[in-house]
């Protein structure tokens, strides 16, 4: 076994020796290289994606410059979330306060860009300085007719999780906020955020099911669908950090059901779409959801078996950000022959990591919050071929002569729904099989020593 | 398109910031520590920042960047951040064994009033810190400057700490070589080396964050300035800081605090700035400047005449850093191009548009510090379309919204490689920015001349 600091060490396990549940769920160890963020990063993520509504971060420019359109969350219609706006506070601001600033702020990007709705995110120092956000945002309101709301997102408030429940908060003050009647069959999207059009491709499925989709949160995301949130008949939650905080709200204020679904890999889609074709019941829709399931199956499966081919028994390691999602990609990366060899996230819970380890061959590291030195240790002592990860995982990967896959804000092409199972599996293949890695020292002596065998 | 809201005319904005262009100081702070040999950048403050200017680095350079961070919580913010950093200053050691760590500030940090002087000689009381090991810092507030003041805080930050006066001879040229790309520091580091100068330079990033695919991950890459050179920058002849904004603060200290004298010049961009750098290297090292950098710059005037009349009259909008504007100008100037616009984010002084108008003239419209950000020189081009823009990848959406050819230069770049490795700084790197932009002005040419007049010699 690896060196691990002492401190990090339960929070490591190997699946068959042993035996221990893995401790989780706690903070980073001050002074690691964590590749966690913070309680604005998880708000920002999850709220950026609502195009119509006004993104305005009070504070000190930096978080308003490192999260400006890094996301992919395509939209339909509106763009105002890929600008970047902020109050940019400076000295003067820090001594005597940012309200002002804020309103004025406020009401000039009101006037200039005519949103459905603003949301201010209240940073670090915002609440240190003694500003309340949540007046300035009351008073604003009051003036505008619509809702615009102060997101607590102090950095040093808790984990990405809490940014969750900050931005579950917020959406929960809109849904509801008008009325409208409730539509036969239908359901909410909750957690995905349109990366690449994913969003797009989910709620064709449903679409063509017959199901009518209410509002997707975030993805390409509307005030007013948010707004009508409320009405529909299902929640589902794929991604289940973000919201499953609101999807538990939703439950207890208007008695909607919520499930727990994921639309990465084959599996996982076909069991998304039969969830919702088993909950409004009907052999019709049952009929229609597995000629549909049937029919993108087939579509994708020979592209799977061409990929298959070169990929089988090759070794991942899996970083992400949710378990849930680490969850899917161990089945995803199972259909194409492939072995997991190490797999871990920044947010999981002792549940998650308990599920991972009974999905898990024999041997596999399952590890809570890892750092750099840590995962490239793994990835070497595991021999994999390919890391799953994101932009802070990629140049480690590469660096090791290993090829990557960006499963996380960076993907360009669509990873959900049978279509991105494709795209998943072209992806993974023309990396693990790049003509890069002969040229390159480690890969180079490990293709040497395979073709002596 | 986009931008499509931005509006031409042009009111004032007291309160607002619209894509900005500049970021914060720690980013700065934390790009100029991984210039230093096993040293291990640390943010103190909460843990996003740290994640979001390792992202942010990772993005621009496409390689690992390593740093640590003070993880602060609820209760951090209340009774004071001591105890996180003495908890990372601990961990950090034992964990990475880095020969250093440079800490800076956050906003957070700063508010709360954390003393990083008071609490970093605690740690060595209480033996935190390894013999023969070092822990410096740097104030970096994000309320205040930019990315690149913060960049300039940390050298300085590194001087404080380190720079001592023996009573040794003197005989190297202590050189600093402002905000820039690994590769323009690997440039500078050949010229003076071409010249035949003992030197030092702090901080050097090459071989840092533009390492090799070696099948290995290295915690701590080849590069970088070592602790010891670091120490021995106090045994200057002389100190050349190049960049006003990025520069003068170090090259400062290090004349109040060892003795060493200075002159800050502008960054070597362009003919006439890197003359003024080996001039000045000329005479304070006592060397002759050899054949093979007349060589250089002969070669690098000789495209500027065969070239002149695709560069003449040619209409040039700039965004960026300061420390690049002015020598980037001037270089225009001597094209015969003519700057229209030049904006930075960056809180200047007045000298940097005194100097401006002197190099690319009384109409310029110079903008800087807060409120001067791309949506302002959004408005600016649809008052006025240049045939050029320069600057970072954010000003990509002007380009595509307007149809201003782009050319990238500055932080952030996430959408094209070169910059890590191919300088501009230098004849050689003046040789390739002329090259850059005639590729772009020949290429819209051939694509857009009438077919009689399409010419296939130019």
């Amino acid at each position: 076994m690896i060196e691990i600091l002492d401190a990090r060490k339960a929070q490591v396990l190997r699946t068959g020796s042993d035996s221990q549940a893995l401790v989780c769920d706690r903070a980073s160890v001050a002074g690691s290289v964590s590749q966690r963020a913070c309680v604005f990063c998880g708000a920002r993520v999850v709220l950026y994606p609502i195009a119509d509504a006004l993104h305005l971060v009070h504070g000190p420019v930096g978080c308003a410059a490192y999260t400006w359109d890094i996301r992919g969350a395509l939209s339909s219609g509106p763009e105002l979330h890929r600008l970047s706006f902020s109050t940019d506070l400076r000295e003067q601001d820090v001594v005597h306060g940012g309200e002002r600033k804020l309103e004025r702020a406020l009401r000039e990007l009101i006037t200039r860009y005519k949103p459905n709705a603003a949301f201010v995110y209240a940073t670090c120092i915002a609440g240190l300085i003694g500003d309340d956000v949540d007046a300035v945002c009351r008073h604003v309101a009051a003036d505008v007719g619509f809702p615009v709301l102060a997101v607590h997102s102090a950095g040093f408030g808790g984990t990405k999780k809490d940014g969750y429940a900050a931005a579950c908060a917020a959406l929960e003050k809109i849904v509801g906020s008008v009325e409208a009647p409730t539509a036969p069959l239908s359901i909410n999207v909750l957690g995905d955020f349109n990366v690449a059009g994913e969003s797009w491709i989910v709620k064709d499925y449903y679409r063509r099911m017959g199901v009518n989709v209410v509002a997707c949160l975030t993805g390409d995301g509307r005030v007013a669908e948010v707004q009508r949130a409320h009405t529909a008949q299902l929640n589902l939650v794929q991604c289940s950090g973000s919201m499953t905080p609101l999807a538990k709200r939703l439950e207890e204020r208007y008695g909607t059901p919520w499930k727990r679904v994921s639309y990465f890999g084959l599996e996982d889609t076909a069991a998304a779409l039969y969830e919702v074709a088993r909950f409004f019941g009907g052999d019709e829709l049952l009929a229609r959801t597995a000629e549909l399931v049937r029919g993108e199956t087939e579509a994708v499966l020979p592209e799977i078996e061409r990929c298959r081919a070169g990929l089988t028994d090759r070794r991942a390691a899996v970083y992400v950000g949710g378990a849930f999602k680490a969850f899917s990609l161990v089945r995803a990366l199972r259909r194409l022959g492939m072995v997991t060899a190490v797999v871990g996230s920044q947010t999981g819970n002792r549940d998650d990591y308990e599920h991972l380890r009974s999905i898990c061959d024999e041997g596999t590291i399952i590890v809570d919050d890892t750092n750099p030195l840590e995962l490239a240790r793994f990835c070497l002592e595991q021999d994999v071929d390919l890391l799953i990860g994101g932009v802070k995982e990629r140049p480690i990967a590469y660096k090791l002569g290993i090829a990557f896959c960006d499963h996380n804000h960076e993907r360009k092409r669509p990873l959900a729904g049978f279509v991105g199972m494709g795209n998943f599996c072209r992806e993974v293949y023309a990396s693990v099989l790049s003509p890069v890695w002969d040229l390159a020292p480690a890969r180079a002596g490990r293709a040497a020593a395979r073709a002596t065998q | 398109m986009l931008l499509r809201h931005t509006p031409i005319e042009i009111s004032a904005r007291g309160a607002l910031t619209i894509n900005p262009a500049k970021t914060c100081q720690p980013v700065g702070a934390m790009y100029a520590a991984l210039g230093i040999h096993k040293c291990l950048p640390h943010s103190h403050g909460s843990q996003g920042c740290c994640a979001y200017h390792r992202s942010a680095l990772t993005r621009h350079y496409k390689d690992p960047v390593m740093a640590t961070t003070s993880s602060f919580t609820e209760g951090a913010s209340v009774f004071g951040g001591q105890a996180n950093l003495l908890d990372s200053i601990s961990n950090v050691f034992a964990l990475y064994d880095p020969d250093v760590i440079a800490v800076h500030t956050t906003c957070l940090s700063e508010v709360i009033g954390d003393d990083m002087s008071q609490i970093i000689a605690k740690a060595e009381r209480e033996g935190k810190i390894p013999r023969g090991k070092r822990v410096f810092h740097a104030n970096t507030p994000s309320f205040k400057g930019s990315h690149v003041t913060g960049f300039a805080n940390m050298v300085q930050g590194m001087v404080s700490a380190c720079a001592t006066r023996s009573e040794g001879p003197r005989r190297h040229v202590n050189l600093i070589p402002g905000f820039v790309e690994p590769s323009d520091m690997a440039e500078i580091r050949r010229i003076v080396e071409v010249m035949g100068v003992r030197h030092i330079l702090f901080p050097d990033t090459s071989e840092v964050v533009n390492g090799p695919l070696t099948g290995k991950f290295r915690m701590y890459p080849r590069g970088g300035t070592t602790l010891a050179d670091l120490t021995r920058s106090g045994d200057g002849l002389f100190t050349v800081g190049l960049g006003r904004a990025a520069s003068t603060p170090a090259a400062k200290l290090l004349d109040t605090k060892c003795k060493v004298p200075c002159e800050v010049l502008e960054l070597p961009i362009g003919v006439r700035a890197t003359d003024a750098f080996v001039d000045t290297l000329r005479k304070v090292a006592g060397v002759h400047v050899p054949e093979a950098l007349t060589v250089e710059r002969g070669q690098t005037v000789d495209v500027m005449a065969d070239m002149l009349q695709y560069f003449h009259g040619k209409t040039v909008a700039l965004a960026g850093d300061p420390d690049h504007l002015l020598p980037l100008a001037q270089f225009l100037a001597d094209l015969d191009m003519r700057v229209l616009y030049a904006v930075t984010g960056t809180p200047t002084g007045p000298r940097f548009e005194r100097r401006m108008r002197e190099v690319a003239g009384g109409d310029v419209v110079v903008r800087q510090g807060p409120g001067a950000d791309l949506f302002l020189l959004h408005q600016l081009i649809k008052n006025r379309k240049p045939d050029l823009l320069f600057g970072n990848t954010y000003a990509k959406y002007i380009a595509r919204d307007e149809g201003v050819p782009l050319l990238r230069m500055g932080f952030p770049i996430y959408d094209r490689v070169g910059h890590q490795y191919f300088p501009i700084v230098g004849y050689r790197g003046a040789l390739r920015l002329l090259e850059r932009m005639l590729n772009v002005i020949l290429d819209q040419q051939d694509r857009d001349a009438p077919e009689e007049s399409f010419e296939l010699v130019m």
